[in-house]
């Protein structure tokens, strides 16, 4: 052991005499030990990001590296557990450090311990292929896939029924090799699959603005662009809760302590809607809030990213959740620059793009090497500096997914929340989700959503003649558009989240409002056409009915739906009658 | 001091705030060390090692130092600070010193000024909320305990006299429970300084404050520990002694043009405006120490102010701050031209908790339905203001006229309400009487039960 520090400046220390290191290999760093990573190597100098606190390290203090490159630990008992970055449970940190974040402490991610129990599904004699399924782990109504880890194949020599820890092999095979509960998997290296498949299904989000107008696959990529305060964080958390997804993973890279604290107290108390368990049982939290180390949050999106991958190797269905992907690449920047590297724009490192692009292809609908079907949904939240989209962040994320989910701040400043903005937001799926929406949401769907659309383009046109001349000159079609596009934007495209029956929407629901604003909006304009003033018409209340119609449970709706037409009709032929 | 002392005569070379030693083998990252030229004593903090040199940041004025000459101590600690409760009433400086002339408080612990990242498993959700007696932030932007809501001021507004407003006004209802303010000023001139001193004496709360006074004649690079140091002593009254802290940063401008300073003169690579890179990373380590701990009774609230060059939302100060905190108080220019006060834009202003503290139980049920319906109209009027410059009053719907009236007295009675304390109950029964000017049907933002409700008893 003659490994010894020779530099140490901020989150990175160069260390002398490792012979053999490999970059990315994993190095305990100082008496401490504290967790490292080597991301550079010239001759003799290794330079290694620290993910702990490097204060109090000094010259000549000993490293060793690991012999592994930094991995994450996958296997029964990850549902529903808080990390940090490195996979660390910081429940079990908790109690160990108590309230504070210390440093050089390892604790396991899965708990040795613990016992499952291990019914096989495999029997002596049986050939083994990478990602076959071999039995099931269960313990206290959880129930556990165990599948051969990839690289892992022969035929079965023995099987170990009943109880085991995570650890324990379970299924011995010829040649010696042996799988186990868990295994461990290098963050940075996708999980093999046997070939990615075109995805044709939704990742419904339950948000009517997204799901109608800018609808993602599920293996498909969406970023959520904003400045501060136009709530990127509420949508993830909003997702997270309400999206269609056997599994969540969700990574707040580098956000605030609080708002985590939020989710942690409010996740075990919400229930899924899918399975009636507690939502907190199909979610992983990887959590780096951005005043715990910077290195760290670099690789917190990798680490919530192999977890995602596990599962989907079950065959299901993942979505990941990163806030926010701009924090990550600041971390990048913040060791690049410590490293002297050449800065590209704004600072970053030139490998921005790439490594952003090489990540979010790591979603995607596929299918496994155990000849099932799974996908990971990437949605990544980007904070532009000064709400500036021309920054290099949400560039470099523009070329790389599939959706652009833009955060308005003017839309924000009025409440009215999802702020997405409809009129920079694009979907490169939504015509390939087309014929789903047909099917699965109501005949004409596809019809409904660009009048819409059409709708609200118009809008902004009138909107900037009004600017000039006032709306008073307006005629009253024109004046209908308005009011037409206003009970859109607070009854359909606006949705709140404080309201249980309106925080998610089914796309059923959304087909029936959508189309009935639409039929108010045809009904008012003959109405006009046939010389009935637009006042009698809004005095009708029948608008303001239709903007309290998102406060109607999906399952109520058909009626209610039905019924509010025909008052529509009713009250507009009275008012063409007089 | 536990460690033996070592000792370094002549450094390599000295560069605005850094001094450079040759080689120190054993020095340690974030190592206080002594500074001695001769009788002077200066204090100083390692921020980089490597095989060749030592960067130590001088954190008092350099001027007179000769590199031949000096000799430095390493302290064998990081920079740490005597916490007690004796310290409230008492004025120190930037570092933590005493500066009012009486002896240095006696410590109950000793504890270093970085903080350490609180483990999210430990957070209490923040759900208090607090009555600061403002109606645009109570109403409309309100503040819960371990909150950190920043006020994003610009030159020349009265961002101290809101921020003393608060300090002093703040309650919690069924209160009763010992508070206590610590006030850190970096960068400050005299008269600012002194107009929060004379405002706390007024109201009877100097005896309950800590000052840290980091004043602008005093070295730049002492404001880089002043919050660090109010932040560790606001730690130990919370979560030791159980007191809810209310901490005034004030100005954090000026806290982040020192770290530039720092930054540039170590010849790092310079980010936006020449800030450093790391300027998140270390305002958050900042302000992430506001919260509340699961099974202890204190708190820390951060109240930071900073002023915003050029009257710049976008500048990265500002910027950076929005995305940690959680909200912003927006102060407006205009508003304060027209002589309203407090001159609170409510359309950029924020608080990310206001869900978690208002509402049945904490305010009342009407509270969130109504400043969403206050916010919808007033954006709305404000666009009819925007519009009415250009084609005249008079082209003017009848509807358009109301929701500029609305906004006028909205900005005149419910923001620029003057000094006074207003509770929760009398600003939001005030936003009902303004939207009383609108048909009830237009109030969509409001469940119709609330609506009818209030009808029925004559209000809207």
């Amino acid at each position: 052991m003659s490994a010894r520090l020779v530099r140490v400046a901020g989150p990175t220390v160069a260390v002398s005499g490792l012979p053999g290191v490999a970059l990315n290999e994993v190095v305990y760093v100082g008496e401490e030990r504290l967790l490292g990573e080597v991301i550079r190597i010239e001759g003799d100098l290794a330079t290694v990001q620290v993910y702990e606190d490097t204060a109090g390290l000094a010259l000549g203090e000993p490293a060793e590296a690991a012999g592994e490159s930094l991995s994450v630990e996958l296997g029964p008992g990850l549902l529903g557990r808080v990390f940090d970055g490195v996979q660390r449970p910081l429940a079990e940190l908790a109690e160990r450090q108590g309230d504070f974040l210390g440093r050089g402490v390892r604790i396991p991610a899965l708990d040795p311990e613990r016992r499952w129990d291990f019914e096989p599904c495999v029997a002596p004699g049986d050939v083994l292929r990478p990602g076959v399924r071999v039995g099931v782990a269960r313990d206290g109504g959880v129930e556990h896939p165990i599948l051969a880890p990839p690289r892992v194949a022969g035929r079965v020599a023995e099987v170990r029924p009943g109880p085991a820890t995570v650890h324990a092999p379970v299924v011995g095979l010829e040649g010696g090799h042996v799988v186990c509960l868990a295994h461990r998997w290098p963050v940075r290296r996708p999980r093999p699959v046997a070939r990615r498949i075109a995805a044709d299904a939704p990742f419904l989000t339950g948000q009517r603005v997204l799901d109608c107008f800018f609808p993602v696959c599920a293996g498909g990529t969406a970023m959520v662009p904003g400045g501060f305060g136009t709530g990127k964080t509420i949508l993830e958390q909003s997702l997270a809760k309400w999206g269609a997804a056997d599994v969540v993973v969700y990574v707040g890279c580098g956000e605030r302590g609080n708002e985590m604290a939020e989710v942690i107290d409010e996740f075990p108390r919400l229930v899924d809607p899918r399975t009636g368990g507690p939502l907190l049982a199909r979610t992983v939290l990887v959590v780096n809030t951005s005043n715990m180390p910077v290195a760290a949050r670099e690789a917190s999106i990798y680490t919530g990213c192999t977890i995602a991958e596990y599962f989907r190797d079950m065959g299901r269905s993942v979505a990941l959740m990163i806030d926010s992907t701009s924090r990550w690449a600041e971390a990048l920047r913040e060791i690049s620059a410590r490293l002297e590297e050449m800065p590209g724009e704004e600072g970053y490192p030139t490998y921005l793009a790439s490594r952003l692009s090489r990540f979010y292809e790591r979603a995607g609908r596929v299918v496994t090497l155990g000849g099932g079907e799974g996908a990971v949904t990437i949605v990544g939240a980007v904070s532009p500096p000064g709400g500036d989209l021309s920054e290099p962040v949400t560039q470099a994320s523009l070329r790389a997914t599939g959706a652009l989910w833009a955060l308005s701040a003017d839309l924000a400043h009025r409440r009215h929340y999802p702020a997405i903005d409809w009129g920079v937001s694009f979907s490169l799926d939504a015509e390939r989700l087309g014929d789903w929406f047909e099917r699965e949401g109501g005949q004409g769907f596809g019809a409904l959503r660009d009048r819409a659309m059409k709708l609200l383009q118009r809008e902004r046109e009138i909107a900037e003649v009004a600017e000039l001349v006032g709306t008073e000159s307006l005629q009253d079609a024109e004046r209908l558009v308005l009011e037409t596009a206003r009970l859109l934007r607070e009854g359909f495209l606006r949705q709140s989240a404080y309201d249980p029956a309106d925080a998610t929407c089914p796309p059923h629901k959304a087909f029936l409002m959508l189309q009935l604003f639409l039929d108010w909006n045809r009904r008012a304009a003959a109405a006009v056409g046939a010389g009935v003033p637009l006042r009698s018409i809004l005095d009708t209340g029948t608008g303001t009915k239709l903007v309290r119609l998102a406060r109607t449970p999906a399952g109520e709706m058909p009626p209610a739906a039905s019924a509010l037409r025909a008052e529509i009709e009713t009250s507009l032929e009275r008012l063409e009658a007089e | 001091m536990d460690l033996v002392t070592r000792r370094i005569r002549g450094a390599h070379a000295i560069a605005g705030p850094l001094l450079f030693l040759e080689a120190v083998p054993s020095a340690r990252l974030g190592e206080i060390v002594r500074i001695r030229t001769g009788a002077e004593e200066r204090s100083g903090q390692v921020i980089e090692i490597s095989g060749a040199r030592v960067a130590i940041q001088v954190l008092e004025e350099t001027r007179g130092i000769a590199p031949d000459r000096v000799e430095v101590t390493l302290s064998g600690e990081v920079a740490k600070l005597g916490v007690s409760r004796t310290m409230l009433g008492r004025v120190l400086d930037g570092l933590g010193r005493p500066a009012d002339g009486v002896p240095a408080p006696i410590a109950e612990a000793r504890l270093p000024i970085g903080g350490a990242a609180l483990n999210v498993m430990r957070r209490e959700k923040p759900q208090d909320f607090i009555e600061t007696g403002v109606s645009a932030i109570d109403g409309m932007n309100t503040l819960v305990r371990g909150q950190k809501l920043p006020i994003f001021s610009c030159a020349g507004l009265p961002a101290g006299r809101l921020a003393t407003q608060i300090v002093c006004q703040a309650r919690v209802r069924g209160g009763g429970e010992r508070f206590a303010v610590v006030f850190a000023a970096m960068g400050a001139p005299f008269r600012e300084y002194d107009a929060y001193l004379e405002a706390f004496r007024s109201a009877g709360v100097l005896d309950r404050t800590v000052v840290f006074l980091s004043r602008a004649d005093d070295p730049p690079i002492e404001r880089l520990m002043t919050p660090r140091c109010a932040l560790t002593c606001a730690e130990h009254l919370a979560f030791t002694h159980g007191m809810h802290v209310l901490v005034v940063l004030t100005d954090m401008t000026a806290y982040c043009e020192a770290l530039r300073e720092v930054a540039l003169a170590r010849e790092e690579v310079p980010g936006r405006r020449g800030y450093p890179g790391y300027m998140y990373t270390d305002l958050a380590a900042i302000y992430e120490r506001a919260g509340r701990i699961v099974g202890r009774p204190g708190s820390v609230t951060q109240l930071p102010v900073l002023t915003m060059p050029d009257d710049d939302l976008t500048h990265p100060i500002p910027d950076l701050s929005g995305y940690i905190t959680e909200g912003q108080i927006v102060l407006s220019r205009d508003l304060d031209r027209k002589g309203v006060y407090p001159p609170i834009d409510v359309l950029p202003s924020l608080s990310r908790l206001m869900g978690l503290g208002s509402g049945p139980g904490r305010t009342r049920e009407d509270h969130r339905p109504v400043a969403d319906q206050l916010y919808a109209c007033y954006a709305r009027g404000r666009d009819v203001r925007r519009m009415a410059a250009i084609v005249g009053a008079a082209n003017l719907g009848e509807d358009e006229r109301r929701q500029l009236e609305f906004a006028d007295r909205f900005e005149a009675e419910l923001v620029g309400q003057g000094g006074a304390f207003r509770s929760i109950e009398e600003t939001l029964e005030l936003g009902w009487k303004l939207l009383s000017a609108f048909p009830p049907e237009l109030l969509t933002r409001i469940p119709s039960a609330l609506v009818e409700a209030r009808r029925g008893k004559g209000g809207a």
